[in-house]
């Protein structure tokens, strides 16, 4: 399959078509993962345009620069365009879409015109939402507990509300489409066991979308109806329950947490045995881990309500199911740390990411742990503690995951090489910035500082901390400026990669870079096991380095 | 200290600090040996190794039984935090957009403030009236959300006299940061004095005990003769036998539904006659009924301070 290398003429994904229409009508799925890179990007700046003006405010501790109603704004759209328009979609809709067809050795999903509308209907809500935000905009936090997003609100909850709803249809579909090409299409010989474990993690999290979302999506309908037509559901004063709310929401809310992890847990596990010329330390293992992740996550969903007025005994068991689901993130840990061990460790960009990875991911975690800790949780429950947490895993780890997949998987995306030593810088960058920002904010945390807080002039003593973290942030904001400049750079600029710059295993480095359309000219025959480095060769620039 | 459960959680907490650092420092530490260890080196190749059931048995096993132990632990401090000793003193809570009001049983109110005396367990039994708040004291490490349309409570032993600071930690809308006050624990003779000053018109439960009258409650409620409805003594923290079949504590939600919602629970024996009171009484004339149903039942409790002058049935002739 691996053909000569005549890198300019040769016909690919990229340039087998031109014009705008080619893009739009597009199924290859490679294409498909550019039109949602393009759009998660935007979208991730606009979300990031609202940390920095709540980072801004935090500043110093009175409500200077914003009024409270656009503070309250600001935060509720950071949380809902960051969770449900970047960090969702971001690795499954880019890099799962474009690698799990090739890594099984298939020419495209099971279905490339739901691929498609996938995306078209991503496009939609985000564009709803885009105009929520215009009108507007919609104050509730991103979570919009009842009764004050059905009831108190006066912002634009029911566009912000049916955006969501809309962009859960196309997570649906992307779920579906993984699970049934992971069934259906992979090559002869590409057993279970011989999957990368980057498909076996985007299966585990395909599962969570298909189970979880259509929840969240009838319960924001819920509220919608209950603004609209003052339905009772959630309203106390018709004998409506508003805890209710908090239970369907965290059903869902809680394994979307994972299906914004695991994929990025995927992308790790491929760039660590690469990087160390390894074959992953326990393969079933850290398969088998996302598949416990998926299924223990939807049975913790109430260690959001702790102090919500749950019964003291429900509180107990979903302490308790939430300690068991720590146990499989633990056991990746390990494992991925074990890799390592006795490899031949090279520490080029995507390798900087996936350490940044493990580290941070292991904080946030281990804070996790906090949080399940009953007596704790109490007391941070609420605070920047919480902040901190999430922060970690959703940046820390899902984010980082995605700067190492989209740095590991460039060459094969574009044909090109990043400039390594702005790479490195980058994510050095990053990995300073992200701690300086979040670290002090479980100090915060513990001393009680609330989390949406426009104004603390109550409380000065917080503001060294807060200071701290708004410079932590501009530090992250140029580790997060700088890829995008260098990568677009590269696209003109960069080395010509070639079709396995990183000698690296799995079928998506079999064939030429960037792939042509249909991925392989002829359907592969898997005949070994994943991650059979020893069999493979060195690559050239790194061991050039000594 | 400034609570009893400041110590149990601090200790927790800072258990769970130490092993986290073990654990981070531990993982940064094998990451960075294995990096000097084993970079990448003309002529060494790496060492080919399928996995350990031993060592993957290990490191789930020595984790879930942290784990196992940390859940005990917090859980204890929780059952705790979540069982409010019998004799506390009790006090009314109400929380709206953007303030907490405070009801003291022998008739003192007060806004964004909460005077209590140190060492006395206190019982918060609050409620919101329009929006889910959460009161949050974080010097006692002690937080519950204060819900619309229930009662939730939440109890602590100031230890240490002092202002503290009390925040509300649920996002509520636009004065949500706001909507904070300050906890002032005195000495037993500050409080007295605090107590002794000020216009009170009646305690809580002859607050309710008026109102009682004034909304026809006594028509129905006799104490006498079998009126429409129960007789109302001893209702309060005693199993209630319902029509269909079930039986449930009189507790404040119950009393309070009782109220707002009658036809939700029925007592066995009775007609489904009693109006709804939804909409026509506030949540602090709620609070005062409740404490004045409740005070049907007790022996005089420890009520904060001052002996509580307890109208009792036979106040009601
Ligand atoms: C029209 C007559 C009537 C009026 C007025 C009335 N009630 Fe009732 N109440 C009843 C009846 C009948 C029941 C028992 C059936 C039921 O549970 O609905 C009852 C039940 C109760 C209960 C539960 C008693 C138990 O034994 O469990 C409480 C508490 C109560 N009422 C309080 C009040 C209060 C406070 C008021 C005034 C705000 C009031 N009621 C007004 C008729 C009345
Ligand atoms: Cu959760
Ligand atoms: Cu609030």
């Amino acid at each position: 399959m691996a053909t000569v290398a005549v890198p300019v003429e040769q016909k690919n994904y990229l340039n087998a078509e031109y014009g705008i229409r080619s893009w739009l009508f597009t199924t290859d799925h490679k294409r498909i993962a550019l039109l949602y890179l393009v759009s998660i990007t935007a979208m991730f700046f606009v979300g990031g345009f609202f940390a920095l003006l709540i980072r801004l405010e935090l500043l110093t501790p009175a409500g200077d620069l914003l009024l409270a109603d656009t503070y309250n704004k600001m935060f509720s759209m950071h949380g809902q365009v960051m969770v449900f328009f970047f960090l969702i979609p971001s690795i499954p809709a880019v890099l799962g879409n474009f690698l799990i067809p090739m890594m099984i050795g298939a020419k495209d999903l099971a279905f490339p015109r739901i691929n498609l509308l996938s995306w078209y209907i991503y496009i939609v809500a985000a564009g709803l939402y885009l105009w929520c935000i215009f009108s507007g905009g919609v104050d509730t936090g991103w979570t919009f507990y009842t009764p004050y997003s059905s009831l108190f609100s006066n912002t634009h909850v029911i566009e912000a509300g049916l955006a969501i709803f809309i962009a859960g249809f196309s997570s649906i579909l992307t779920g579906l489409n993984f699970v049934v090409t992971v069934h259906r299409m992979r090559a002869p010989g590409m057993t279970w066991g011989r999957l990368p474990l980057f498909v076996w993690s985007h299966y585990a999290t395909s599962i969570i979308m298909l189970l979880g979302t259509p929840v969240i999506a009838i319960t924001l309908v819920l509220v919608v109806l209950e603004r609209t037509l003052n339905l009772g559901i959630f309203d106390p004063s018709r004998g409506g329950d508003p805890v209710l709310f908090q239970h369907l929401f965290w059903f869902y809310s809680h394994p979307a947490v994972y299906i914004m992890i695991l994929p990025s847990m995927a992308v790790v596990s491929e760039i660590i045995p690469c990087f160390s010329r390894k074959r992953v330390f326990g393969y079933t293992f850290v398969a088998m881990s996302s598949i416990g992740i998926a299924v223990i996550g939807f049975l913790v969903w109430a260690h959001h309500m702790f102090v919500a007025g749950i019964s003291l005994y429900s509180a107990l068991v979903f302490s308790f199911l939430t300690f068991l689901v720590a146990v499989p993130s633990a056991i990746k840990v390990f494992n991925w740390t074990a890799t390592m061990y006795k490899g031949s460790l090279s520490f080029s960009t995507p390798m900087l990411y996936a350490i940044g990875f493990i580290g941070l991911f292991t904080i946030g975690g281990l804070t996790g742990v906090f949080l399940a800790t009953l007596g704790v949780d109490v007391h941070v429950h609420d605070t920047y503690f919480v902040i901190a947490h999430f922060h970690y895993v959703m940046v820390g780890g899902a984010v980082l995951g995605f700067l190492g997949g989209m740095h590991f998987w460039w060459p094969k995306i574009t044909g090109r090489l990043y400039p390594e030593g702005w790479g490195r810088l980058a994510a050095v960058i990053v990995f300073i910035g992200f701690n300086l920002t979040f670290f002090p904010q479980f100090i915060l945390g513990y001393l009680g500082m609330p989390r949406r807080y426009w104004d603390y002039s109550h409380m000065p003593e917080w503001q060294g901390l807060n200071v701290l973290s708004t410079a932590g942030a501009s530090i992250l904001a140029v580790g997060y400026l700088l890829p995008m400049v260098y990568m677009l750079w590269s696209l003109r600029y960069g080395k010509i990669a070639g079709d396995n710059p990183w000698q690296a295993t799995g079928l998506e480095w079999k064939t030429p870079s960037p792939p042509p359309t249909f991925n392989f000219d002829e359907t592969p025959i898997v005949t070994e096991e994943a991650y059979e480095y020893d069999k493979m060769p060195l690559p050239e620039e790194v061991s050039l380095e000594r | 200290m400034a609570s009893n459960h400041a110590l149990p959680v601090d200790l927790v907490y800072i258990f769970l600090v130490v092993l986290s650092a073990v654990m981070t420092l531990g993982i940064f530490a094998t990451i960075a040996v294995f990096g000097l260890k084993y970079r990448r080196r003309h002529g060494r190749e790496a060492h080919q190794i399928e996995g350990s059931l031993i060592l993957e048995i290990t490191w789930s096993v020595i984790p879930l039984g942290i784990f196992m132990v940390l859940f005990g632990w917090g859980a204890v401090i929780y059952f705790h935090e979540r069982t409010p000793p019998r004799d506390s003193t009790e006090i009314y809570v109400v929380g709206k957009q953007w303030m907490w009001k405070i009801q003291h049983q022998e008739g003192q109110r007060e806004i964004n403030e909460l005077h209590i005396p140190v060492d006395r367990d206190i019982k918060l039994i609050m409620t919101s009236q329009d929006v889910i708040h959460s009161f949050f004291i974080p010097e006692f490490r002690v937080k519950q959300d204060v819900i619309p349309g229930r009662y939730t409570t939440l109890w602590f032993r100031a230890t240490t006299p002092g202002t503290y600071h009390l925040f509300c930690a649920q996002f509520c809308g636009t004065e949500h940061s706001g909507m904070i006050g300050q906890v002032v624990v005195m000495n037993p003779s500050d409080y007295q004095n605090w107590m002794s000053g000020g216009t009170i018109v009646g305690s809580l439960a002859q607050n309710g005990q008026t109102l009682f009258q004034q909304l026809g409650c006594s028509t129905c409620h006799r104490f006498d003769v079998q009126g429409r409805g129960p007789n109302l003594t001893g209702v309060f923290g005693k199993p209630v036998q319902l029509q269909d079949g079930r039986t449930v504590l009189a507790d404040e939600n119950y009393v309070r539904e009782s109220i707002l919602i009658p036809t939700a629970k029925v007592v066995s024996g009775f007609q489904p006659i009693m109006p709804s009171f939804q909409g026509q009484v506030s949540e602090e004339q709620l609070n005062a009924l409740v404490a004045y149903v409740k005070s049907l039942s007790q022996a005089p409790a420890g009520a904060a301070g001052t002996p509580t002058n307890n109208p009792g049935p036979a106040a009601n002739q």
